[in-house]
Formats: C-alpha cells, structure tokens, sequence
C-alpha cells in the first residue's frame, strides 16, 4: 500500500519537474552540449595522460575508458537526480519552507531527495553507457548474466554511497545553513573518480578509500566490468553501501530534532 | 555609464569586504574546492608522465601549486549573483543607482579574494610541509608580473561571465551558458595539464584562444617556467580590449529589454 503511494507520488514529481524544466528548452540544449564536451574533455585528458606512456597505475587507457564510462553515467544521475535536489535542502532551511515539507504527511527524506529531476543529466547517462558498450568491444569482455548482475550491483552501490555522501554533507546545513559549498567541496574530491585509485599515491590511495570512498564508487565497478575484482572487494562495496545509506539516514532523523525553522 | 571615483571604489571594497568576512566558513570551502591541481600533480609525479615533457618533478609541483593560487585570484562567479539577483527583480534598484551595478560584483570579487587570501596562504604552507623540496621564492619582478596577469586572467574572466550575465536579460537562465564555457576553461586553461603538454595538433591553435592565458601563462611566470611573458600581455591585453566593448554594448541592450522581474 505504501510503496504504490510513494510510486505515485514520485510519478507525479517526475511529471511536474519536467515539465517546469523543458520551460527553459534552450538550457536544456547546451546542458546536453556541456555534458557532451565535457566528456571529450576528459577522454582529452587521458590521451595527454597516455601520450608516453601505456599504463597508468596499472590501467592502459581502453581500461581507463571505462572508469570514464562509470565516472560519466554517476555523473549524470549526480546531475539528474542529486545536485537539483539535495542543494534544494540549502534554500528550505534559509527561508525556512522545510517547515511545509515536514508537515506532509510523507517522509521528508522521500520528499527532499526525489522532488526535483533534471533532464539534462539523462543524455550524460547515455553517453556513460554507450562508452561501456564501446568499451565491452574494445576490450573484449565477455557478457553472461552472472557478469551483469555483478555490474549492477556494484554500480547500485555505487549510486547509494553517492547518494549518501551528498545527503549526509546536504544534512549539515541544518547546523550551519550555507553549506552549498561543502558539495562543491565533495564535486571536487568526486572529480577524483574519473582516474583509477591506483594511479595516486599511497596516502591519497588511503584518504579515498577511507573518508571519501571514491575508490568505491568508480574504481571497483570498473574492475568487477573488466572481470579483475576480488570477491572481498565486491563485498565489501555492498557493505560500505549498506552503512552509508543507514547512516545518512539515521543522521538526517538526528539533523531534524536541531531544526529551529526560520525566523521563528 | 561608468562614471566612478575613489571614494565610491574604497566604499564598495569596504562595504563587500565586511560582508565577505561575515562568510568566511563558506570561502574556506571555496579555497579547499580548489585543489584539484594537487590531486592532478599527484597522478603526474606518480606516473612519471613528466619525463615526456621535460619538466621536473619540483618544477611541475611548483606549476601545479602556481596554478592553485592563480585560480584562487581569478575565480569568477558575476553570472551566478547577477542570474539571481536579475530572477528575483534584485537588479532594478541597482539600475536606479549612478554606477553601474557590475562595479559592485566587481569589487564583491575583489573582497572576496581579499578574504580568500590567508586560507591559500594555509592551504600553500600545508603543501610545502608535503613537500618541502618545492618551496621556491620568486624574484621580485617575475612575481609582480605574476601577479599582474593573474589579475589580467581574472578580468578576461570577469568580462567573458559579465558578457554571459547580460544573457540574462534575455533568457532569464545565463548560468547554463556559462557551465558550458566552464568545460574549455577546465581543460585547456592549464589546470589540470600543463598547456606544453598538450599534443601538437592543439597546442599549434591553443595559444590564439583565451583560454592558456587564464591559468597556464600566469602560473609558469609565478613557477619561473619557460614561457613567453611579452607575446603572454600582448594576449590577455588584446582579449580584453576585444572583450571591453561586447560587454559594454551587451549591457545597454540589455538594459534596454530589462523588463523589471518581480515587479
């Protein structure tokens, strides 16, 4: 019964977000041709990176194509689904309209994550998925159900420790209100995630595995694509996933008990 | 149309300064956004990918860290303010003002950077603590010509988002654009690649656009890396006198199609 209301509410946040969002139809144009040089910029990048050299720790630049073609696909549903919403929590405490949100009769995590979608992140989605493809040719994986199970589950992980990092940082603005650059903070540490962990040194190497787990997010799903990741390692993503989605959550529950409202 | 004195500039600066001080937090988390060039000189030293390019490892780590401090003084962000302000109808008791409300982004900028300057300080002297070989001081009249184009570097900046904030004027949503100009300034700008490293077939075309001038130029002179510094101001002077009158005349056209929203 709960699920299919919260299905339908969520319907009807995807209708009214997109249609206030193809108001402004140019933008959404030059956000697909951002999201389009932004990906040739970064495959740019790696070709300067891969100009003398055939391997970067570890990873020859077919390989590292993929960790691109994961970094673009959570980048998008970063875009979509995370940025217009989450930066959202910023301004409902400012102006203190978090009160409205708290008094529907609907969970305010559902209603705070979900509300807004911006379409534009979709063709970034695409072009992430559609660089996997390429990259399931060029580096001749084979593809079996286990294998695209295994994909799907870490990159779902992946997606929940994302979205857990940026909830729980969105969550301190309950504290100190402006903190819409502690997520430009995080987007530039995320930035991390389009090379593999490998690559750094050994202290970075620890740092991102441990207070930002960007290793987590791209590094393993682009192993478990080219079939060389550890049992242990996948275990442990879904572990790491686990916890960071209780913990954002019980910290937001934690977050509201301080919430003074604005002006009030 | 810009009809300004000293008085009123020390009065904005004041003014800005203050209001930038109450948000010190928020610009501490600006400076630490901005450390991208070490993460990207982490993965050039470890690589070693330097060696194609003749440059040491201290001479890179000195580019990189220049790079950090040029784009902490030349951040630009008029278009995001300017989006708000113009959404929100903020615009239309600026306009009745005698000055020109750009001089007062302007010298929000310049206060910002002001109060952003001791958090780079900490941010630098954390680097050299990393890496202690690196620590190089620059003679007196390289570093104010670094200086000097850093400051060139953040006008070109400034005038190309005031250019893209007038957009608004029109479509009411100028942010977008400048997202999309934001991904050139990223990868060419020297960021996070030094420019001569660039492969041939970009580099023979790279240094007619604005874009190496943005970051790369000024970060070789505060690094002391070879660069050519007359035929580097030739550029940025020639960029923003090209840049001057588009956004003078964009502003008075879209001055003239304001339409005063919220009002």
């Amino acid at each position: 019964m709960k699920i299919k209301k919260y299905i339908k509410i969520y319907s009807l946040f995807l209708s009214t977000s997109i249609a206030s969002e193809l108001e402004y139809k140019t933008n959404v144009i030059i956000d697909f041709i951002t999201a389009i040089l932004s990906l040739v910029g970064s495959v740019f990048l790696l070709t300067i990176f891969f100009q003398n050299t055939d391997n970067i720790g570890g990873w020859n630049f077919e390989q590292a194509l993929i960790i691109q073609g994961i970094y673009t696909i959570l980048n998008g549903i970063t875009n979509t689904w995370f940025n217009p919403n989450l930066t959202e929590i910023v301004k409902h405490i400012r102006e203190g309209t978090l009160d409205f949100v708290l008094l529907k009769p609907l969970d305010s995590q559902f209603f705070i994550s979900l509300n807004k979608i911006a379409p534009s992140g979709f063709l970034e989605i695409i072009l992430g998925f559609a660089l996997l493809f390429y990259c399931i040719g060029i580096n001749q994986i084979n593809i079996n159900l286990s294998f695209l199970l295994l994909c799907l589950t870490t990159l779902c992980c992946s997606i929940v420790i994302l979205y857990s990092l940026w909830f729980l940082i969105s969550t301190t603005t309950i504290w100190f209100v402006k903190t819409w650059n502690a997520t430009e903070v995080l987007r530039s540490f995320l930035y991390i995630g389009r090379f593999p962990l490998n690559s750094f040194s050994f202290s970075l190497r620890i740092f991102f595995s441990i207070f930002v787990p960007i290793a987590f997010i791209t590094t393993i799903p682009s192993e478990v694509f080219l079939g060389i990741a550890l049992l242990w390692e996948i275990l442990l993503e879904i572990i790491v996933a686990v916890i960071f989605f209780l913990v954002s959550r019980r910290f937001w529950l934690f977050a509201l008990k301080y919430y003074t409202s604005a002006s009030s | 149309m810009f009809n300004l004195n000293k008085n009123k500039l020390i009065t904005l600066l004041k003014v800005q300064y203050s209001n930038m001080l109450e948000y010190r937090v928020e610009i501490a988390l600006w400076a630490i956004s901005g450390i991208i060039p070490f993460f990207m000189l982490n993965i050039w030293t470890n690589n070693n990918l330097n060696e194609s390019i003749n440059l040491s490892n201290v001479m890179l780590s000195r580019y990189f860290l220049s790079a950090f401090f040029v784009r902490q003084f030349s951040v630009v962000w008029v278009v995001f303010t300017f989006e708000e302000d113009a959404l929100l109808g903020k615009i239309s008791p600026y306009l009745i003002q005698p000055l020109n409300p750009f001089f007062r982004y302007f010298a929000q900028h310049i206060a910002e950077q002001i109060t952003r300057f001791p958090f780079a300080i900490i941010i630098a002297l954390i680097f050299f603590l990393i890496n202690p070989e690196s620590i190089w001081i620059p003679n007196l009249s390289l570093f104010l010509l670094a200086c000097f184009s850093t400051f060139f570097s953040f006008l070109i900046q400034f005038l190309i988002q005031s250019i893209i904030a007038c957009f608004c004027f029109w479509t009411e949503k100028a942010s977008s654009i400048e997202r999309l100009l934001f991904i050139p300034t990223l990868f060419l700008s020297g960021l996070l690649a030094p420019v001569i490293s660039f492969p041939e077939h970009v580099k023979s075309w790279i240094y007619l656009t604005p874009f190496p001038y943005l970051i790369d130029f000024p970060a070789n002179i505060l690094s002391g890396n070879n660069t050519n510094i007359i035929s580097g101001f030739f550029m940025q002077i020639f960029w923003i006198s090209v840049l001057f009158p588009i956004f003078k005349r964009t502003w008075s056209l879209g001055t003239k199609k304001y339409t005063a929203m919220g009002s």
